[in-house]
Parts: structure tokens; C-alpha cells; sequence
């Protein structure tokens, strides 16, 4: 019949999973819930794409790639920071049941979206950039990966801020100031890049009191990083990097 | 109940060693209160030390050493994380100082009852 | 809450506590056997220049980083800030410092 061959989805009686999603604004929500059916391979973002295409379409959320390399679907599931779109639900399914909410420690734009402007703040105050001392008319720097300070250097360079160790911090969550984990992981990078010439000036921006001595190297931020960066030794370089300026040791 | 984003040893390991800290930072004035009792009335201090011959004393001093050896041999874990090259066995660095605590408090403990 | 200077500050007074620790719980893995009484700890301690140096610095170490310890959990746990959160810290310092040099003087004084 028609309707059979339309939609084949509906031949064979779904399992509904009870979900939990979110809703609401920077003033406060409650969560809302729905029913989302189970199906194979299903990611979190999967069921999110559900309920907004056939349950509510005024749900907010983020995605971008779908496939894991731009971090954009970052979000809280069953109180975890995770990636939604690498996040399988027969992975995370306790009970048929799922809560899905917006990412910790960020202002809420409107239910799982989150404003990431403090985020990306605090990557600049940090002062996680590039400063360079040549121009494009001079010869390339011979840096051989190899060498410690840049394979230190490349082992944490792939972050692609999709804050969930943000999300996962206890220190960030209870203090305002603290810059966070991959803005002082970034920052770490540049402190061993040879070629960057705003060394001193990095290490007094991650010094002072929202700097990398307010972290209590919990961990929390490597044990969730989608990318197995590792902030907590990064925040220790930068603690020894600071430590030995501070007391006048040239690096 | 502990939200699941937290259950990692690490974690643990950070929570053992800010209680600890806290417990001993609440104990040690009452603990330097009794002490300096031995200016104002040796008879008082007596009067303290012989509740330590109280088993539920002693079980309460084999707590506090617990902490002050967890906070101690977790602070040098930290202090290593910080001021040396990184080890990747943190995990195993933090269930060690755990069991050392748990080594020297119960060495106090059998010497003490 | 911590800056580069009270960071430094409580890793180097750990760094003194260390040692002081780990001779304490020595002492009191030996002193505890037996029993304790007020004679046996003061027979051992009072007048003794070393047992006040000792003791001495330890309390003065255990003041500076029970206070920047109790300012982090002030500030992260309980919300503390600006002239509350340093009235804090500076009142434990101060208490610990106090209590403590009196206790030090009561048990090695002659």
C-alpha cells in the first residue's frame, strides 16, 4: 500500500525512548520532555534533529559538520559533556531514558544553545595567539617536529574550541575569572613555539588572577576532551614556565 | 549524589586532598588550644590526654592521621605534577599516595591502641 | 582566586611543611605508644631549642597555606569574594598563627 512504501520507517513498531531536553533562556528553564523513537546506529544529535523536526520545531540547538571534526554540537547528556554527533545512544541510554541539556558554565543564548563569547574572551586574554618577530619576506623558521618544545607544542595544538572541557570544569565553574582549560592549553602551545615573540607578556596574561595557578588539576578537562588533548598537563607546563621566570631562570 | 562527569579518579583524588586540607585547617585550632593548655593548666592537658585511652579516640586519631598523610604524600603527587616533567600515571601516582596514607595512619593506629 | 604570588607562596610552604609532616607523624607513631600524658610530652619538649625551631616553623608554614588553601575553597565553594574573601584569609592566618606560637611557647618554653 501507498502509505507502507512512503514511510517504511513506520512498518515495524519503534522503541520510544524518554528524553529530557532543556528549554529556556539566560533567565532560567526547566526541562521538557519527549518521546524520541530508538533506532540503530543513533547518535545524540540524531534524536535532538528528531524532536525538532517532529516534535517542536522551536528548539534551538547548534550543529554544523555532523561528523565529528567541528565541535559546534557540543552539549550536556546525562550530565556529561559530549559531542552529540559522536555520541551513539545505545552508549548513554539508562533506563530509555536521556537528558540532554545545554553545555555547563556558559550563559544559555535559548535552550541547548549557548553563547561562547566569554569562551573565545578568554582564548584572547590568555593571550593565546601568535605573535610573530619576521615578516613574509624572511626565511622560514627550521623548526624539526621532533624537537621537545614543539612536539610538546603538537601534542596539544589540535583543540578545536568546542568547550566541552570547559563544560567539564570545576574550577571554572566556581570561579568567574579563571580563563579555562583550552584557552591556558593554547596558550601552552604558543609558550613553546620558538618563533612567537610575546613570551613574557603570555606568561603575565595566564599570572594573574584568573590565570593557570587556579587550577587544581582535577582533570576533569582530559577525561572529556573529544580530541584526548590533555589540559591538566598543559596548565602544569605553564605553571612550571611561570614559575621559572618568576624566579629569573632564562627557558 | 556524585554527577557522573566527576566519577574519575583524578577527581577523587582532587576532593580527598580539598576535604583533607579543610578537616585539618578546622582541626588544628582546638588542636593548638589543648596544647598551649600546658601554660595555663598542665591538670587540664592531663585531663584531655587521658580520653585517648578511649578506643572511639583513637579510631578518631587514626582518622585524622589518615588525612594528614592523604593531604601530605597527595601534595607531593601535585607538587611533582607541577615542578617536573609530566607523568602520564597520575591515576597510578594518586592510588599510591591513597595507599601510603592508608600504610602510615594504620601504623599509627596499631601503635596507638 | 590564587595569583602567581600566592601560588608560590603555598607550593613553597608546602615545600617546608613536607619534611615537618613527616617527622610529626614519626614522632607520633612514637609518642602514642604507651599512652600519652602531659609529663612524658613535656619531659621531651620543654626547653628544647630544637622542638621550638621545629615547631616553630611549622606553625609558621601551616598558617601561610591553611589560609591560601581555605581561600580557594572560600572563594570556589562558598562564592567568597574582594574584602570578605582577604578578611577570611587574613583571620585564619592570623588564628592559626596566634593559637599556634602560643602552643609552641606553652610546650617548649622552660
Amino acid at each position: 500500500m501507498a502509505a507502507e512504501t512512503d514511510k517504511p520507517e513506520k512498518m515495524v513498531p519503534e522503541k520510544m525512548m524518554d528524553v529530557s531536553v532543556w528549554r529556556g533562556g539566560p533567565d532560567g528553564g526547566a526541562f521538557e520532555q519527549f518521546k524520541a523513537p530508538q533506532q540503530e546506529s543513533q547518535t545524540i544529535l540524531d534524536v535532538v534533529t528528531y524532536i525538532q523536526q517532529n516534535e517542536d520545531p522551536s528548539l534551538a540547538y547548534r550543529f554544523a559538520c555532523r561528523v565529528g571534526m567541528c565541535g559546534s554540537c557540543a552539549m550536556m547528556v546525562n550530565g556529561q559533556p559530549r559531542w552529540t554527533c559522536r555520541t551513539h545512544v545505545q552508549k548513554v541510554l539508562k533506563d530509555n531514558k536521556l537528558e540532554i541539556a545545554p553545555l555547563r558554565n556558559l550563559p544559555v543564548i535559548r535552550d541547548l544553545a549557548t553563547d561562547m563569547t566569554v569562551f573565545f574572551d578568554k582564548w584572547t586574554a590568555a593571550e593565546a595567539s601568535f605573535t610573530p618577530t619576521v615578516t613574509r619576506d624572511d626565511p622560514m623558521a627550521p623548526i624539526n617536529p621532533a624537537e621537545p618544545k614543539r612536539a610538546a607544542a603538537s601534542e596539544a595544538i589540535e583543540c578545536i574550541n568546542c568547550a566541552i572541557c570547559y563544560a567539564a570544569c570545576d574550577a571554572v565553574a566556581g570561579n568567574e575569572d579563571y580563563l579555562g582549560p583550552a584557552a591556558l592549553n593554547r596558550a601552552w602551545t604558543l609558550v613553546n613555539d620558538v618563533r612567537d615573540g610575546g613570551q613574557k607578556s603570555r606568561l603575565d596574561a595566564v599570572s594573574a588572577a584568573g590565570g593557570c595557578h587556579n587550577c587544581h588539576s582535577m582533570g576533569n578537562c582530559a577525561q572529556f576532551c573529544p580530541n584526548e588533548l590533555n589540559p591538566t598537563a598543559s596548565i602544569a607546563g605553564l605553571k612550571r614556565a611561570t614559575v621559572k621566570a618568576a624566579l629569573g631562570f632564562r627557558k | 549524589m556524585i554527577r557522573p562527569h566527576r566519577s574519575h579518579p583524578l577527581w577523587f583524588a582532587f576532593i580527598l586532598h580539598r576535604v583533607s586540607g579543610l578537616a585539618l585547617a578546622l582541626f588544628l585550632p582546638l588542636h593548638f588550644y589543648v596544647l598551649a593548655m600546658a601554660l595555663t593548666s598542665p591538670e587540664a592537658l592531663d585531663g584531655f590526654l587521658s580520653w585517648t585511652d578511649m578506643t572511639i579516640v583513637k579510631l578518631a586519631e587514626y582518622g585524622l592521621v589518615f588525612l594528614l598523610a592523604a593531604h601530605f604524600f597527595g601534595g607531593l603527587r601535585l607538587l611533582a605534577l607541577e615542578f617536573l616533567p609530566w607523568s602520564p600515571r597520575q591515576k597510578t601516582l594518586a592510588a599510591g599516595a591513597v595507599a601510603l596514607a592508608f600504610c602510615v595512619s594504620t601504623i599509627f593506629f596499631l601503635s596507638a591502641v | 582566586m590564587l595569583d602567581l604570588r600566592l601560588y608560590m607562596l603555598q607550593r613553597l610552604s608546602a615545600l617546608i611543611l613536607a619534611p615537618l609532616v613527616l617527622t610529626h607523624i614519626g614522632v607520633m607513631i612514637y609518642a602514642v605508644q604507651g599512652g600519652l600524658s602531659a609529663a612524658e610530652i613535656l619531659g621531651r619538649t620543654q626547653g628544647s631549642v630544637t622542638w621550638m625551631l621545629f615547631y616553630g616553623l611549622f606553625v609558621a608554614a601551616v598558617s601561610i597555606h591553611a589560609a591560601i588553601g581555605v581561600r580557594a575553597i572560600a572563594a570556589e565553594w562558598f562564592g567568597l569574594r574582594g574584602s570578605a574573601l582577604s578578611g577570611l584569609s587574613l583571620a585564619v592566618f592570623a588564628v592559626l598563627g596566634i593559637l599556634g606560637a602560643r602552643a609552641v611557647y606553652a610546650v617548649t618554653a622552660l
